[in-house]
C-alpha cells in the first residue's frame, strides 16, 4: 500500500529531497506531491547571478522532471492540520499526509529603516525578484546610474554583481568593519575590498544604511557615517530568516532563533512532520547554505524509505567567485578554537591573502581564508580536522608545494556541495568513468558549485587516466602552444612543424588544424602544400554534401542584395542546375555542383562582384541583421550597415571554429544576435556587446560584454575578441566553450579585452589589422593561379568525364540526389 | 593495366581520381615519404566516390586516408578500416613505368 509524502516547498532542497526519495524508493511506498510557492520548477538558486547574463530561466532549471511527482506550482500551502494530518493549499487544494516535509527555505531579511518600503526597495532571493530589478532599472533613465546594495555578505557581493551587468554604479553598505564577514578574517576583507572597489563598486564598510528617502525622481540613502548617497535603486541583501509561520501557526515547537526544531533525524515532535533546509534549526542552528540543506534532504529520504542516517556536522567551507574575485573560506576560519595558531601569507602585490589556521600544536589543519587566489582550496578544505599534509608556509607560497590528490584520505569530502567522498570518486574511475563529465554523471560530484573540478581532474590523473591536450598522436601540444609556436619561431609549412615539434606524418585532426593556424597568419589557403592539409571542404572551397558534390555560398554581407544580384544567383543556379535554398544566415546556398564545375560557376559569380562566402570554411561566416533604422519603425541604429562593416572587416578570418554573428537594430532583436560567437544590439545611446552564444547542438545565449559602446569602441573590442579566441581557444572549440573553460569565465575574458590587465590588447588590435589589410577573395585565387586551377577534375586520365556514382532526381521541382543506397561495406 | 597520369602530376600526400576501362574508380596517392598506393575511390559508408579527397597522413606510423565524409581511416597498403577492421575497400596493385603511375587489375 503506498503512503502519501507531501513536500512543501519547491526549492533547491525540497526538490533535492524528492529526487532522493524517488532514487532510493524502487518499491514505490511514497506517492509523493510538492507545493511551491514560486511560479516556476525548481531552479539553481546558487548561481541565481548568472540570469543577468541571459536573462533565460531554463539555463538555471534543476534536472530531475519525474512525471510520477505531482507538483503544484504556484500554490503555496497556507495551513497545517496536524490533527487530521492534511494539509490546504492557496488554491484551496487539501491532501492527506502520512509524511510532511517542509522546505520552505527563509525569506530576506529587511531591516526595519524608514523607507525601506518605497518604490525601487528590492530584495534579492528569486528570479521574480531579478526581473522586478531588472524592469525597474530598465525606467531609470540613462546617464550616471547608480544603486545601494545593504549588505556586505556573499549574497550582498552578488547583487552588486547583477546591478553592475545592469549598467549601475552598486555601493555596498555593511555594518560589520569589513566585507563578508562570516567567511573572512580582517586580512582578508581588507584586500576584497581593494579587489572589488577596483572594479567600480564601492565599498562603506563599518556603518549602517539610517533612512531612504524620496529624492526627485531617484531615491536618497543616508548612512550612519553621514554619507549620503544619490541612488536609483536599493536592494536589501542583510541575511535571511528562516520561514517558520506555518510550522508556529500549526503549533510546532520553533528554535531560540527562529527556525523549526527538529531532531538528528531532522524530524520534529510530530513523527509525521520533518524539516529541511534553511526552515530547519538543527542542533541549535540554522544553516543558510545549500550543502547542509542537502545533507538534510539525504537523511530525511533515507529515513522515509526506513533507513537510520542522522544529519552530523555540517561542512561549512564556502570557495565562490565574486565578481570574477575568487573567496574561499573553510573550517575555523576565524581562528576561534582555544589556543589556534595562524599562519599568513599576505601579498599586496599579487593580490592574494591567504591564512592557515592549525591547532595549538600545529600538528592539525583546523580552517582557512583564501582571498585572491583560491586555487589551494579543492586541495585544502578535505584536510579540515587532519594532520596538516606539509609545511604550512611553503602550503601557501603561489609555486610553493602543491598538495597533490595523493595527499587525501579515502574519506575526504572532495565535493562537499554533493557530499562526496575521495573513495566514492575512486570508486568511479575504477568503474569505468574517464573524464570529468563522466564522473559527474556518475558521482554528481562537481555539479554544485564547480570548485571541485581541478581535484577530480588530478584524481583521474593520479588513478592513471590521461587527461591530455595534445592535438593528435602527432603533437603532444596542445593547440594554443602550438599556435605559440607557429608564430614565435615563424615556420610557415607543416612538415617543418612536424619535423621539428612533431612526430610521424600528420593526421586529419592535425593537418587542419596547422592549415588554419597558417591561415590566420596570412597567405591563400590553397598556396603550395598547404593544399594537401586542407578538409575536403577547404580543399575544393565550397562545401562535400553527401552523394559526394559540393554546395556554393556566395557572400552577401548583412543579407543585403540588389535584385540585379539576385537574377545573377537566378541565372547562375539554372544554368549550373543547382539546387536553391535560402539559409539561416541570410543568403543563398546551391546545391549540387561537381568538382569540375566549381570554377565555372565562381567565375560567373566573380565576374558580377560576388565573393566567397567562407561557408565551408571554420571561418567568419555571416553577420545577420535585422532592417534597421532605415527602414524599421522601431529600430534605434542602422543595423544593416554595421553587420555589413563587420562582414566586410572579418570575412576570411580563419578560426578554431566556424563564426557566426548578427546585428539587430534594437531591443526586439529581430537578427537573433544573442544566438551568436558575438552579436551586437542597438541602445538609444550606442550598441550593446554580446559574446559567446552559439545556436546547434547545445545552444547558448551569448552574454554581456559591454553596453552603450560607440561604433569604433565596438569595433576594437570585437577585434581583440576574435583574436583573443583564434590565438588560444582549442580545436572545433566554439566561443561559448572557450569561454566556460577559461578560469575566471566571462569575467576573465571582460578584464582581458575590455580592461587589457594582461596588456596585449595593441598585440591583437595590431594582428586584425594586419588581416582586415590581406584580405583576398579565396575564388578569385583559384580562378587567377593555373596551377591551382588544374585540381578542379574530375578524373586526373579522364578531364570532363562526370562522376558516374553521381545522380539526380527531381523533387518540388528541383534537382535532388539519388540516394546512394545500401553502403557498399563489403567484409574481407 | 591503365596509365593513369604521369608522377609528377602527382602532388605529395594529396590524392587523385582516375576511371578504369571497366568504370571503376581508384584513388591513387603519392605520399610525402614516396610510397605509391591505389585504392577503390567509393568511401564505403556514404558509398560516394570521394577518397581521393581525403587527407592522407599515419595512424601509429601506417599510412591512411581519411574519409572526407565522415572521417573513417583507411589504410593505404591493405584498404583496412582502421575504425572497423572487417570492413575494406579494394586495394589495386600501382607502379611507375618510364614516369608513368601504372595501375593495375586487382
Amino acid at each position: 500500500m503506498t503512503a502519501s509524502l507531501v513536500v512543501v516547498g519547491n526549492g533547491m532542497v525540497g526538490h533535492r529531497l524528492v529526487s532522493s526519495v524517488r532514487e532510493r524508493d524502487r518499491a514505490g511506498r511514497w506517492r509523493v506531491e510538492v507545493f511551491g510557492e514560486e511560479r516556476r520548477p525548481a531552479y539553481d538558486r546558487v548561481a541565481l547571478t548568472s540570469y543577468v547574463d541571459t536573462w533565460d530561466d531554463s539555463a538555471l532549471l534543476l534536472a530531475g522532471h519525474d512525471p510520477d511527482v505531482t507538483v503544484h506550482l504556484g500554490d503555496p500551502v497556507v495551513a497545517i492540520d496536524r490533527a487530521a494530518r492534511t494539509v490546504t493549499s492557496a488554491s484551496g487544494l487539501v491532501r492527506e499526509y502520512d509524511a510532511l516535509v517542509l522546505a520552505t527555505g527563509s525569506s530576506p531579511f529587511v531591516p526595519p529603516v524608514p523607507g525601506h518600503d518605497l518604490p525601487g526597495c528590492h530584495v534579492y532571493r528569486t528570479l521574480d525578484d531579478l526581473d522586478g530589478i531588472r524592469e525597474y532599472a530598465a525606467r531609470v533613465p540613462h546617464g550616471r546610474r547608480a544603486a545601494l546594495v545593504v549588505g556586505g555578505g556573499l549574497l550582498g557581493l552578488e547583487a552588486a554583481k547583477a546591478l553592475r551587468d545592469l549598467g549601475l554604479s552598486p555601493h555596498v553598505v555593511e555594518l560589520a568593519p569589513w566585507l563578508m564577514p562570516l567567511q573572512v578574517d580582517e586580512g582578508g576583507g581588507a584586500l576584497l575590498r581593494r579587489l572589488i572597489t577596483a572594479l567600480d563598486v564601492t565599498v562603506h564598510a563599518g556603518t549602517g544604511t539610517t533612512a531612504i528617502e524620496r529624492d526627485r525622481g531617484r531615491l536618497l540613502a543616508r548612512l550612519g557615517n553621514g554619507t549620503e548617497l544619490d541612488v536609483d535603486l536599493v536592494v536589501f541583501a542583510a541575511g535571511i530568516r528562516p520561514r517558520d509561520a506555518l510550522a508556529r501557526a500549526a503549533g510546532l515547537d520553533l528554535g531560540e532563533r527562529g527556525g523549526v526544531l527538529v531532531d538528528e533525524a531532522c524530524r520534529t515532535a510530530d513523527p509525521h512532520v520533518w524539516a529541511v533546509g534553511e526552515c530547519a534549526c538543527v542542533g541549535g542552528r540554522v544553516h543558510g547554505l545549500v550543502a547542509p540543506g542537502y545533507a538534510m534532504a539525504e537523511v530525511v529520504a533515507d529515513r522515509l524509505l526506513g533507513g537510520a542516517a542522522t544529519f552530523t556536522v555540517a561542512d561549512t567551507a564556502t570557495k565562490l567567485k565574486l565578481l570574477g574575485v575568487d573567496v574561499a573560506s573553510f573550517g575555523d576560519a576565524h581562528a576561534r578554537a582555544e589556543g589556534a595558531l595562524e599562519v599568513v601569507l599576505n601579498d599586496a602585490v599579487a593580490g592574494s591573502y591567504k591564512k592557515l589556521v592549525l591547532s595549538d600544536d600545529a600538528s592539525t589543519l583546523l580552517g582557512g581564508v583564501l582571498v585572491g587566489d583560491a586555487s589551494a582550496y579543492a586541495a585544502l578544505a578535505p584536510m579540515v580536522g587532519r594532520p596538516l599534509p606539509g609545511d604550512p608556509a611553503a602550503l601557501l607560497a603561489p609555486a610553493g608545494e602543491t598538495l597533490g590528490a595523493g595527499a587525501l584520505p579515502p574519506d575526504a569530502q572532495v565535493c562537499s556541495c554533493q557530499a562526496v567522498t575521495r573513495a566514492a570518486v575512486d570508486g568511479a574511475i575504477a568503474e569505468g568513468c574517464a573524464d570529468v563529465p563522466a564522473l559527474k554523471a556518475c558521482t554528481r560530484a562537481g555539479t554544485g558549485c564547480g570548485s571541485c573540478v581541478p581535484m577530480l581532474r588530478q584524481l583521474l590523473a593520479s588513478a592513471g587516466v590521461a587527461q591530455s591536450s595534445a592535438l593528435c598522436e602527432h603533437f603532444t601540444h596542445s593547440r594554443v602552444a602550438l599556435f605559440e609556436i607557429v608564430r614565435s619561431t615563424g615556420i610557415r609549412t607543416f612538415s617543418e612543424l612536424v619535423a621539428r615539434y612533431g612526430r610521424g606524418r600528420g593526421c586529419d585532426l592535425c593537418k587542419p588544424a596547422v592549415a588554419s593556424m597558417l591561415a590566420s597568419l596570412g597567405g591563400h589557403v590553397l598556396d603550395r602544400e598547404q593544399v594537401a592539409l586542407q578538409d575536403t571542404n577547404d580543399q575544393f572551397l565550397a562545401n562535400i554534401q553527401r552523394n559526394g558534390t559540393y554546395s556554393v555560398v556566395p557572400r552577401i554581407p548583412g543579407g543585403e542584395i540588389t535584385p540585379h544580384k539576385l537574377m545573377v544567383i537566378a541565372e547562375v543556379a539554372r544554368d549550373f542546375d543547382l539546387y536553391t535554398k535560402i539559409t539561416g544566415g541570410q543568403r543563398i546556398d546551391l546545391f549540387g555542383a561537381t568538382v569540375e564545375d566549381l570554377p565555372a560557376i565562381w567565375r560567373r559569380l566573380v565576374d558580377a562582384g560576388f565573393e566567397s562566402g567562407h561557408a565551408y570554411g571554420k571561418a567568419l561566416r555571416t553577420v545577420k541583421s535585422c532592417v534597421g533604422s532605415t527602414w524599421c519603425r522601431y529600430g534605434v541604429q542602422d543595423s544593416v550597415r554595421l553587420a555589413i562593416e563587420l562582414e566586410l572587416r572579418y570575412r576570411g578570418l580563419r578560426s578554431p571554429h566556424k563564426l557566426k554573428a548578427g546585428v539587430s537594430g534594437c531591443a526586439r532583436e529581430c537578427a537573433e544576435a544573442r544566438s551568436k560567437d558575438f552579436g551586437v544590439i542597438a541602445t538609444e545611446h550606442g550598441w550593446n556587446l554580446y559574446v559567446a552564444g552559439n545556436g546547434g547542438f547545445s545552444p547558448r545565449h551569448a552574454r554581456l560584454l559591454a553596453s552603450d559602446v560607440d561604433t569604433e569602441t565596438l569595433v576594437r573590442l570585437i577585434d581583440r575578441f576574435l583574436i583573443f579566441y583564434v590565438r588560444t581557444a582549442d580545436r572545433l572549440q566554439r566561443t561559448a566553450a572557450w569561454v566556460e573553460a577559461m578560469d575566471g569565465g566571462l569575467d576573465h575574458l571582460r578584464a582581458v579585452i575590455v580592461d587589457d590587465t594582461l596588456g596585449i590588447c595593441a598585440d591583437l588590435e595590431e594582428a586584425m589589422t594586419a588581416h582586415v589589410g590581406s584580405y583576398a577573395d579565396e575564388w578569385r585565387g583559384v580562378l587567377e593561379d593555373p596551377e591551382k586551377l588544374a585540381r578542379f577534375t574530375s578524373f586526373v586520365n579522364a578531364p570532363g568525364t562526370p562522376d558516374p556514382t553521381v545522380a539526380f532526381r527531381e523533387e518540388r521541382g528541383q534537382r535532388v540526389p539519388v540516394s546512394l543506397g545500401v553502403p557498399q561495406v563489403s567484409a574481407r | 593495366m591503365t596509365v593513369v597520369c604521369r608522377l609528377s602530376d602527382l602532388p605529395p600526400d594529396r590524392g587523385v581520381a582516375a576511371l578504369l576501362p571497366d568504370g571503376a574508380q581508384v584513388a591513387v596517392f603519392h605520399t610525402g615519404a614516396g610510397e605509391l598506393f591505389a585504392l577503390s575511390n567509393i568511401d564505403p559508408y556514404s558509398g560516394a566516390a570521394v577518397l581521393s579527397r581525403g587527407i592522407v597522413g599515419d595512424l601509429r606510423g601506417v599510412p591512411v586516408v581519411a574519409s572526407p565524409m565522415h572521417k573513417q581511416h583507411f589504410e593505404l597498403h591493405s584498404g583496412e578500416c582502421v575504425e572497423d577492421r572487417a570492413v575494406t575497400v579494394r586495394v589495386y596493385p600501382v607502379r611507375v613505368a618510364a614516369g608513368q603511375v601504372v595501375v593495375e587489375d586487382p
